[in-house]
Order: C-alpha cells, then structure tokens, then sequence
C-alpha cells in the first residue's frame, strides 16, 4: 500500500505553493492552479442512551490543474499531498491535457485576486467526542420524553469539523479559508398501536458544538414529528398548497438549472441565452443567491475558482435578471463570474444559498394569507401544507420541468390540520412559479436558504383516500 | 505495521480491532454531442481503523498511513471507548496468519483497462451512434467510469485478506425536445472484474435502445394518478424490491428499530410467489465480490423463499448487535466509512408465468418498462420514478405515459406481488446508505403487484 507521509491536518499555502511551483517548473509545465482542503471531524450517533457508533476522519484532498503547451486543460485529484502523491497528480493532469476540449478551454478567473468578503466566521475549539457523546445522549432522552409514542431517533447525529481550504494558481492567486462548523439532527420515529410508524425531524448548524440550538433542534423534531401522528388519507384532485420554507427551497434548489449558466450553455437547462429579462414567476416574487448571508453557516469566501462569493439577483418581479457563472460560462456569456464555480476539467456552476421572498414594491402578492384562517382554502377541500420533500434525485426533472415528489405534510380544513398519510405532488415548476398566490408569515433561517411558507394554486395531489 | 496495530488495541481492552487498507484509482469522462469535455482521473490511499467493546465501537478514518498517522488514529478510535493504548503491547494477540490473497490473479487488471485514447474514442462512438438513431435529440452525452480499488482487511480476530476490485460502467443519456415536448432518458450498464467491459460494450444496442425509448417518451401524456395494478419489466425493476424490502433486510435497520420485519423470520412477509435472494457470485456483476469490506467472502443469502422471511444481511457490527450471523455483506464506499451490512446482487428470482401472462391478467394499469431511482425513508415508505411507463388497457399496452411515482409501504407491498414471470435478468446500479454509496446489481423477472399508489397528475 502507498504510504502518505507529508500529510497534516491544516494547509501552509506558501509551502503547497512552493511545492507545486517547483514540481511544474521540474515537468515542463507553466500554467497550473489547485484547490486543496483538509479537515478533521468528529461525530456521534446514540440509540436509545448508548452510543452507537463514535467516528473521526482526517482527510485531505487535492485538485491538480495544469494547462499544456497547446493550451489545453486537464486535471487530476488525489488525496495524496506528498511529494510523490503530487508529482504523480500533475503527470495525471498533463496526460489528461491531451484530451482537454479544445471548444472550451478555462481560464483563470479574473477575480481571482480580487478582494475577498470579510465573513463572521468565529473558529470553535472542537469538544471532547465524549462530551458531544453526553450532549447527543442527553437531547435523545429529551426527545423521547416529549410524547409516549415517540420510541426511537433512528436517525441522529451530532458532528463537528474543523477545515482549511485553498485556491492557488501560478499566476500568484492565493485563498485560503479556515473554518469550524458543528451540525446536530434528530430524527424520530413514532408509532402508537394499530398505526403507522410516523417520522419527523429537525437540523441546527453553528460554528462550533457548543453553539447548537439544542433545545430548539429538540423543539422542532418533537413538534413536527406529533404533528404527524394523527393522519388520514387524502382524496387524489387539485388543491392550494402551502410549501415550508424547507420545502420550496428544495425544489428551487433541485430546479436551479434554471439559473445555471452551465446548464444553458449545456442545452439542459429549462432558460435558454435570451431567458434573460423574461418573466419567468409571478411579477412579486424575488430569488436571489446569497452565500454571504450572515445566517449562512460555513459560508464559502470564494469559489472553486477562486472568485469571491457574492450576492446575486436570479428573479426580481418574477424577471429573471442574472445566471449563475463560472469562470468560462461567463466568458461566453460576455460578463463577470459569479463566485459559483467548482474545479475540474468541465467547471461546474451551482448556487450558495438562496433568499426568496416578495420582491419589494411589488406588494407581495395576496396578502394576509394565514392557513388556519376561516375559509383560507376557499372552498371545502382544503389547503395542502407541504412539510417536507422526498426523493427529488429520482422525481424531479429539470431538464423536462416536471416532477412528482412523495412529501409529508398536512391537510387544513377549517383552521384544523391533520397529516397526511402518504401522498404525492406534481407539477411543472414554471406552472407553479406562475401560480404563487403569496407568502405566509416571516422568512424562516433554513440551512439551505431564507424563505417564507409559499402558497400555490392547482397542484395535482395523489392519495390513497 | 499492522500487528502492532492489533495488538496494542487488544491490550488497551478492545475486543475487536481491525484495520482496513485502501487503495483507489478513478477514471470518469464525459463525452458531448461528439466532443470529450471531461477527463477526471483520481486516486487516493486511506485507512479506516474500528475498534469493537461489547456492542460499541469507535471509528476514525485517515489519508495518513504513515506509522505515526495510523497509531494517532487508533489511539482516537480506542478514546472514543474509554480505552487507552498501552506503552507496551502484550497478550490477548496471537498474530496475523498467512495472507488470503484474493488479488494475487488481478494484478493485470488496472494496465489491461481501456487506455484515455481507447476509452475517449469508444465513448465518442457511443454519442456518434446516438446521432445515428435519434431524433429531435438536443442533448445527447456518454460518460464512463473504471474504479479500481486494492484493499486489504486486518483484524484482531485473524482476518487478514486482500483483494483487487475492478469496475467500469458506461452509460448514454439523451434529452429530446420537439416544440413543448421534452423527454429525458439514459441507461447506464456496469460490470465488475472485467478489463474488457469497455471494449465488449455494444454501443450500437445501447444507442438503439436508448433512442428508441427517448423516441417513444418525448409525446407521452402524463400518467393519471391513482391506485392501480402494476407489472414491473425485468432487469432495473429490481430496484423497487431493493428499495422497498432489500434495505428492511439489512441489520442496520434492525438495529435502528426501523425495519417492520425485525421479529419475524420465518414468519410470512411477502406473497407465497415471491422467493429472494442476496449473493456476491454472479461472474461480472456489478454488486459480486471476492470477499467483503471485512475480509469475509461473501455468501448466497435466501432472503424470502416462498413468502417466509428467511434471513437478514449483517456485517460485523449487525452480528453482534442483533445476533444476526455475518452473511458477507460488510461493504463500504471507502476507507472513509465504517462498514455496514449492505446488498450485493439483489434479485427476486424466476416465477412460472410469462410476461405476456402479466400483462394479460391486468384490465387497467400500468407498465413500467424502466424505472429512474428511488428511496425508502425511516417508517418504511418506498418511492420510486418510473422513467419509462405505458398504459394496460384490457391486457395489452397501449399509450406511452411519463411522470409516474410509484409510492407504498413495504409491508403492504410485498404481499401484494402475485405474479413472476420467468425472465429473470440482472441490471447494475449505485445504492447509497449509511456506508456510502456502493455498487449493486438489482434483478428481477417481469412481475405483477396487484395494486399500488402511482402519483401522477
């Protein structure tokens, strides 16, 4: 077996930098850059108040980029970081040079040097795996105790990492960010006799273990999951919606090929070229991606290109304004790049973090909706409140805009709510983003963005009723 | 460096230690229209170090195999327990045995794989008959994947073993657009063990197939949801057993109470026409293996015969949690994760019947020809697409139809599986868990669930 002998658990650039420099300049190669991270992690699982598994992980990585004498681009990655490890993976990336795509060669970004956001970012000592161990055993027990029919957390966790990434390219570009994060999820399985098994949960981020919203996180599962525990079928038609926050970012978030300049350029994506200042929603409501939102734990300063993180308006009024850019997609497309790139032989493009709310002056669409107001749905149906999504890897097609996802949520029929027992909806997401009828009380903090409850008409519902 | 490993974990208290060596080497690349536009080598080495006390265990997983990386990752492991590694090593360690060198006749298989120039030119081959075949095709895209992997296990309890893995899968996908319409669509098709793989693929069937179904699907009408009889193809409709009672076998669901089958082996779970079967020795398929991720070679494992429940699938940690024996089914994704009992070929084997007799038995349904990926959550509730589906109207198909989910309970499911047709095929596939995600061949001849939830519009 390979041994890896230079490998620690932060990055000195300067020295990554020298390394690599000399490598290339050993190989011929003049034109190179790199990402590179490492990080440590510790987690916890319990079962029932005895640990269950107990895991750590150092790990590093390493993504080579080399340009070659005719001017093309391969790469290699390796977890490798020794001398040899990064030898081997600069020979790897001259080799697969020679099968870069002549029809769209990267460049380096031009804002690759350019200043950096300042982030709040506060570096956490990580705790002892015991004392998360005792944390983790503790909120288990808090959430068994929260209704009799509550017997298990089958799936719970409670992880910390601290992390060090980097971008250098031999133009002199260097980033480097340093981080400590800390994640907590609870998820409950609760059944009461001659019913189903019912299964609800909650997630907390913060920068280090001792930051977790623990109770609240205890709170949430607790509450979602009981919430959950009186179901009944629902007969298969039409219905008003209203989505969680959770729920409608992880459908934009499934559908963000929509913004995504790759995947316009690609041919994949719903938006062609000329998208741009087309009404794509409803004329109030307003998508932007804002990685450096100060509620975004982890936030990346910059991306895998080495472009700062910066905040971008995709819809305003329902028009969409902006995509989402690599280095190369917005040379094509004549603009910046966005700060929303990857690294590889075919740069990939994909969004931080999403803000969506009503677009303002544009008085928000309907306004005062509150589903447990009489009358809210209109009629005797009822409103579906979508919790959360299933499955969107298998039932969302971006590139048709159609989907059918199973979801968990609830039917509220005359300021009352009981859950749903199994069901699906679907859709067309450019339909639906045209049947918004508003948004519902303040934008929730999520980890994947800020939203309002959003509420859409027509959407086909499949019961069992 | 190993039995230092072993034994002092063994003298710090632990019950079990074992070290777990990888070695990897990835090629992925993607070929456009008729351009590559990606060539992505990778490798890597790392170590998982699990250290057993009573039904506990601590984990700790590193890129650094040096000595001093991998005793600092023991000693993490043995800490996460309460133990402590002794200044000095002693008793409760008899040493490793001879090596079980399963790798020793694959030592050829990683230079006899497809060059870049071979592999590039075969996958252009691949879009370029796609171009031949299709139309209204917008996008049409070729990638491959070969993942080597050298890994070898050791353990306090004298497991001591390596072995080589090969595998490569290719696969085509298309999006056609005409006016409103649209269809997306792929097949990919694996194998393990087989340098050749690449160079035997039959990119003319492939493109074919492919087309025809994009062809077929691009004016679908969506499906009308509702509760209807279903008849599963064959091959990759395997996936809903996987998903919906596979994974309810596995120990790691029994030890997380989430399974409903948990008490009752040799109790009926499925209807009297279903018997299926888990192994790890089908030549070439994508979920065999020589031994698992523990260093045990992998078993034929009965799962339902005839309706009863026969066994669960257990790793290490299921066997001495749930006291389920170890049927070779340890596996993971990499050094970086703790094995878990997992699915290997998967299949529900060959009934009586023919599909045409399937088919025949229905007077309104629905045909699901392929199916897209699928999951099942914590209560036992399955959901999975069908990418490819068609109306049964009085016995017979009729109109293609898209947009289908089909959605139950495993419990209520299995039952509900009448009728087996005797075509029985395997098809290659990706299952990620809680070990990551791993390769798997799901299986299954044509089948009839007598009813099922369909989500549509």
């Amino acid at each position: 077996m390979a041994s890896n002998e230079s490998l620690t658990t932060s990055l000195d650039a300067e020295v990554l930098r020298q390394r690599l420099a000399s490598l290339a300049l050993t190989e011929g190669v003049r034109r190179w850059d790199l990402g590179a991270s490492c990080s440590t992690d510790t987690s916890v699982q319990v079962d029932r108040g005895e640990a269950k598994q107990m895991k750590g992980a150092q790990r590093s990585a390493i993504t080579l980029r080399v340009w070659n004498d005719d001017g093309l681009v391969g790469i290699t990655s390796t977890s490798d970081l020794s001398d040899a490890g990064l030898a081997r993976a600069l020979a790897g990336a001259r080799d697969a040079s020679a099968y870069g795509n002549v029809d769209e060669i990267p460049d380096f970004s031009p804002l690759a040097t350019a200043p950096l956001p300042v982030l709040q970012q506060p570096l956490s000592t990580p705790l002892s795996i015991l004392t998360l161990l005792d944390t983790l055993r503790d909120a288990e027990r808090d959430l068994l105790g929260r209704h009799p029919a509550i017997g298990t957390v089958p799936y719970n966790g409670l992880a910390q990492r601290s992390s060090d990434r980097l971008y250098i390219n031999s133009d002199g570009a260097c980033r480097q960010q340093r981080l400590s994060t800390a994640s907590l999820y609870l998820y409950a399985r609760a059944e009461e006799a001659g019913r189903k098994p019912r299964s609800s949960g909650a997630v907390r981020l913060a920068y280090g273990a001792a930051d977790l919203d623990v109770a609240g996180c205890v709170q949430e599962a607790a509450e979602r999951t009981i919430a959950h525990l009186d179901y009944a079928p629902i007969a298969t038609g039409r219905y008003t919606c209203v989505f969680s926050p959770e729920a409608f970012l992880d459908l934009i978030g499934a559908f963000s090929s929509l913004f995504n300049a790759r995947a316009v350029l690609d041919g994949v994506s719903l938006s062609r070229r000329e998208s741009l200042g087309e009404q794509l929603a409803v004329p109030f409501l307003s998508l932007h991606d804002n990685g450096l939102n100060p509620a975004n734990v982890g936030a990346a300063a910059f991306d895998g290109e080495g472009t700062p993180t910066r905040r971008l308006a995709l819809l305003e009024g329902g028009v969409l304004r902006h995509f989402l850019h690599s280095e190369a997609t917005a040379r094509a497309f004549g603009v910046s790049p966005t700060g929303h790139a990857g690294l590889g032989a075919k740069v990939s493009v994909g969004p931080d973090w999403f803000e969506i709310g009503p677009t303002p002056g544009s008085g928000g669409g309907a306004p005062g909706l509150d589903r447990f107001a009489p009358g809210a749905s209109g009629d005797d149906r009822g409103l579906v409140v979508i919790d959360s999504l299933s499955a969107l890897h298998a039932g969302v097609k971006a590139s048709q805009g159609s989907f059918s996802l199973p979801f968990d949520g609830w039917l509220v029929q005359n300021g009352a709510s009981r859950s749903i027992e199994a069901a699906t909806v679907a859709g067309d997401i450019r339909t639906l983003l045209n049947a918004i009828l508003g948004f519902e009380g303040p934008a929730k903090v999520t980890p994947d963005g800020l939203c309002p409850h959003v509420w859409v008409e027509g959407l086909s519902i499949t019961g069992d009723a | 460096m190993l039995e230092p490993l072993l034994a002092g974990g063994r003298s710090a208290g632990a019950d079990l230690v074992e070290v777990f060596l990888e070695r990897s080497d990835h090629l992925g690349m993607l070929a456009e229209q008729d351009v590559i536009t990606s060539v992505s080598p990778a490798f890597g080495a790392g170590a998982g170090l699990r250290v057993f006390l009573g039904d506990r265990d601590g984990f700790v997983s590193t890129n650094d195999l040096s000595t001093a990386g991998l005793r600092a990752a023991l000693e993490q492991a043995l800490g996460m327990l309460g133990l402590v590694l002794p200044l000095q090593a002693g008793g409760r360690f008899d040493g490793l045995p001879e090596l079980r060198d399963f790798a020793a006749a694959k030592e050829g298989w990683l230079p006899s794989c497809p060059s870049l120039a071979e592999a590039t030119s075969r996958l252009l081959e691949g879009t370029d008959r796609l171009q031949a075949h299709g139309q209204h095709l917008q996008v049409r895209r070729g990638s491959y994947a070969r993942d080597w992997q050298e890994v070898l296990v050791a353990a306090s309890d004298g497991t001591f073993a390596r072995d080589v893995r090969l595998h490569q899968s290719v696969g085509l996908n298309v999006l056609a657009a005409d006016g409103d319409h649209r269809a997306s669509l792929g097949r990919r098709y694996g194998t393990s063990d087989s340098p050749d793989d690449l160079r035997q693929w039959d990119a003319e069937a492939a493109a074919v197939d492919v087309c025809s179904s994009a062809g077929t699907m691009l004016r679908a009408d969506y499906v009308e949801a509702g509760q209807f009889p279903v008849v599963l193809a064959n091959r990759f409709g395997g996936v809903i057993f996987h998903e919906a009672c596979g994974h309810l076998l596995e120990t790691t669901q029994v030890e997380r109470a989430t399974t409903p089958f948990a008490d009752m082996v040799g109790q009926p779970i499925a209807h009297p026409s279903l018997t299926a079967i888990d192994e790890g020795h089908t030549a070439g398929a994508f979920g065999s293996l020589a031994m698992d991720d523990e260093g045990m070679e992998p078993q034929r494992t009965v799962l339902i015969e005839n309706g009863i429940l026969q066994r669960f699938l257990s790793d290490r940690a299921g066997e001495r949690r749930t006291g389920h024996p170890r049927t070779g089914s340890g596996r993971r994704q990499s050094h970086a994760f703790a094995a878990a009992s997992r699915m290997r070929n998967t299949f529900i084997a060959a009934g009586p019947h023919t599909p045409e007799q399937l088919i025949a038995s229905v007077d309104r349904g629905l045909y699901c020809k392929s199916m897209g990926g699928g999951s099942v959550g914590p209560t036992g509730q399955f959901n999975f697409a069908v990418e490819e589906g068609y109306l049964i109207e009085n016995g017979s198909l009729t109109r293609p139809v898209k947009g289908a989910t089909l959605i139950g309970d495993a419990k209520e499911v299995m039952p509900r599986i009448s009728m087996c047709a005797n075509d029985l095929e395997l098809a290659a596939g990706f299952c990620g868990s809680v070990s990551g995600s791993i390769f798997v061949t799901v299986g299954q001849p044509h089948i009839k669930v007598d009813t099922i939830t369909v989500g549509g519009r």
